[in-house]
């Protein structure tokens, strides 16, 4: 088995509302391993974008991160001075940011922003240098070079999401998180920037984190796969296995309630909603939707355990 | 058998006056005529930019189109009565995209329910409307007692998209316009929805226009499909075989490009980029020319007509010159027309009410 690129130990993260705390990521817990891509799916409200940008630190108040460890070159991210989480951020980690219309800076040009990123991180930017870099860096993302010199309104979705990629890949990092880096783009283009992630990714033999709601988006990127539901990991296991032999009766309806183009009239929808995460149901947080769901699963909170080789369930039925 | 909703060679363009050359146009010589009796389902799939947005709103009436005509009942919409266009607005019924833009976040979601029932007075007393959308409610799988009285900020997405379904059953519509009714929705609770919707058109046997960007659940529910492109119908038939063989070059992209939730079939690889480009194509000939791997001269010269490939299928594409072509507003002579309810699928009554909170 590759080795482990990133660790992620029992992370939690809480949120301050008026209406009480809310715990939008409990205790989550996974490896990333080298050259790996890995997906973290999951509805509204499961949790997967705040688990992504705590890897990064990058939870903002009234979130704030409560417990656990994020193990990335052998130190803990999580217990870093912000100066240097500030340096590790781009250069070691990157971030794919969900809706790139809104992550740009819409006053400067694309040049100007790898420019920003790159002097942050101390790198020489003159002039030359950084026609150089960006001459290496745009062709890479398929966009052509006089994307340069463009403002971000003046391209499409699909290129300025392959500009963002462009400025995650500056720096050459270990792993790039990507948060639903395609969700409002038409599947045509959709495509093309995956693809553009995959090339990156081989490129730079970096790991990459995909976080998004998009099933097939999964089925079709990922190596392995790990399904949030209220707050939890609740299973993490090779992607084929996940479609083939789904553990959690959670991954199982999901998955049954995905539209295929192959056969008609196979999907179905999961009765009921996702609970609050204020106000969770005692025991497995899932229990009052499962039709599988025995006494204990009302009482007690099932832990992550390996049900079968490399395939990971928390579920006290497998 | 009568034509309900029709649209006879719609075109609409936005913007620019006769110097300005900025002017767009959303919508191509569209047609397309909904009989009624016949519960079928037709989707209309395109990207953005495709005109799904304009064709919902010129076949609600609430754009005119810039040439052609859109008329319900044989009468044009444009030039309709005062009386015609009020039972036009009861029997025309859409279900929009934003379960969060349609609700006035003042007024507890009774409102949406209670309105329409007094403004074409469908209940005789209060207790006759209280059960009539208590009904309704229960018929999208809601319970009555968990919906009325909450305001909307108390409901989730897909309840208060249920809602509008409901909404729109209350009605007793002849025609049903989804403009992209489960893009919001999570999707554990579209099967539901669209299940719903299914469900509608086999009870109360009438026609829905279901939009979408979506293929996947196009497929699912409908029986025909149109394929949009930058405005211009593209391929046209039974969803069958649209879906299954894709004949359009653009339509084989389209699908090519669906990530599929399944391991068995993957992504094809690098795609979409134009092998064989035509510039300047698009501009008088077929609108995908410059795109498209397969272009050829004659495909710049002018927008190629509707081949009949198929009993049940029409190609906008000069691959397919060999076949017979149909004018444009008999395109739905080519759809087909059985129903077909589907065990087990989103057809049956979908999922038991939910409950709102457990």
């Amino acid at each position: 088995m590759r080795p482990d690129v990133l660790r992620v130990r029992g992370l939690s993260v809480r949120y301050h509302t008026p209406g009480g705390a809310v715990r939008a990521a409990d205790g989550i817990t996974f490896s990333l391993r080298a050259d790996e891509r890995l997906g973290i799916a999951g509805e509204s409200g499961s949790g997967k974008s705040t688990m992504a940008l705590s890897l990064l630190r990058l939870i903002k108040p009234p979130g704030h991160i409560e417990a656990g460890e994020v193990w990335l070159d052998g130190r803990d991210l999580m217990t870093l001075p912000e100066d240097e989480m500030r340096r590790l951020r781009l250069a070691r980690i990157a971030l794919v940011p969900q809706g790139s219309m809104n992550s740009l800076n819409p006053v400067l040009r694309i040049r100007g922003q790898v420019a920003d990123a790159l002097r942050d991180h101390g790198v020489p930017t003159t002039r030359r240098q950084l026609d150089e870099r960006l001459g290496d860096l745009l062709p890479r993302v398929g966009l052509d070079r006089e994307v340069a010199d463009m403002f971000p309104h003046q391209l499409s979705g699909g290129m300025k999401q392959r500009a963002c990629i462009a400025i995650a890949m500056s720096l050459s990092p270990r792993v790039i998180v990507a948060d639903e880096p395609t969700s409002a783009l038409d599947v045509v283009v959709q495509k093309q920037v995956m693809d553009t992630l995959a090339r990156v990714q081989a490129d730079l033999g970096a790991s990459v984190i995909l976080v998004g709601h998009d099933m097939g988006l999964m089925a079709q990127f990922v190596d392995r796969l790990g399904v949030m539901y209220a707050g939890k990991l609740v299973e993490i296991s090779p992607v084929r296995d996940v479609f083939t032999a789904p553990l959690h009766p959670y991954t199982r309806m999901l998955i049954a309630s995905l539209p295929s183009l192959e056969r008609k009239g196979v999907f179905q929808g999961i009765p009921g909603l996702p609970p609050p995460l204020r106000d969770l149901p005692g025991g497995c947080a899932f229990h009052p939707r499962c039709p599988l769901a025995v006494d204990r699963c009302r009482r007690e909170t099932p832990v992550l355990r390996e049900a079968r080789s490399d395939a990971w369930a928390a579920c006290h039925l497998v | 058998m009568a034509t309900l909703l029709e649209a006879r060679q719609v075109t609409k363009s936005f913007g620019g006056g006769l110097l300005d050359r900025r002017h767009t146009v959303a919508l191509r010589q569209f047609s397309l005529a909904l009989a009624e009796d016949r519960p079928s389902i037709t989707a209309v799939v395109g990207e953005s930019g495709s005109g799904k947005t304009t064709l919902a709103r010129l076949l609600l009436g609430l754009l005119t189109p810039t040439d052609g005509q859109v008329s319900y009942r044989g009468r044009d919409l444009v030039t309709m009565s005062r009386r015609q266009r009020r039972i036009f607005r009861r029997e025309v019924q859409a279900v929009f995209q934003d379960p969060y833009e349609v609700y006035n976040p003042f007024y507890r979601v009774d409102h949406v329910l209670s309105v329409p029932v007094a403004k074409f007075s469908l209940a005789a007393s209060r207790a006759a409307a209280r059960s009539l959308i208590e009904d309704a409610l229960r018929a999208v799988g809601l319970r009555p007692e968990e919906t009325l009285g909450r305001f909307p900020h108390q409901l989730s997405g897909g309840q208060r998209q249920r809602v509008m379904v409901a909404r729109a059953l209350l009605l007793r519509p002849r025609v049903i316009l989804a403009d992209e009714p489960v893009s919001m929705v999570d999707a554990s609770l579209r099967a539901t929805i669209l299940g719903a919707l299914r469900q509608m058109t086999l009870d109360l046997q009438i026609p829905v226009v279901y939009i979408t960007h979506d293929l996947a659940t196009a497929y699912q529910i409908a029986e025909n499909i149109v394929v949009l492109y930058r405005g211009a119908v593209v391929e046209t038939g039974d969803v069958e075989l649209v879906v299954k063989d894709p004949r359009h070059p653009y339509t084989q992209l389209l699908i090519g490009s669906i990530p599929l939730p399944g391991v068995e079939r993957t992504w094809a690889a690098d795609g979409g980029a134009p092998a064989n480009p035509l510039p300047g194509a698009g501009a008088t000939g077929c609108l995908f020319a410059d795109r498209c791997p397969s272009a050829m001269p004659a495909c710049r010269v002018s927008p190629p007509p509707l081949f009949q490939t198929d009993r049940h299928r029409l190609v906008a594409c000069l691959l397919y010159r060999e076949a017979p072509t149909l004018p444009a507003h008999e395109m739905a002579t080519a759809f087909v027309h059985a129903v077909t309810p589907r065990g087990g699928g989103p057809g049956t009554p979908a999922a038991p009410p939910a409950p709102a909170a457990p």
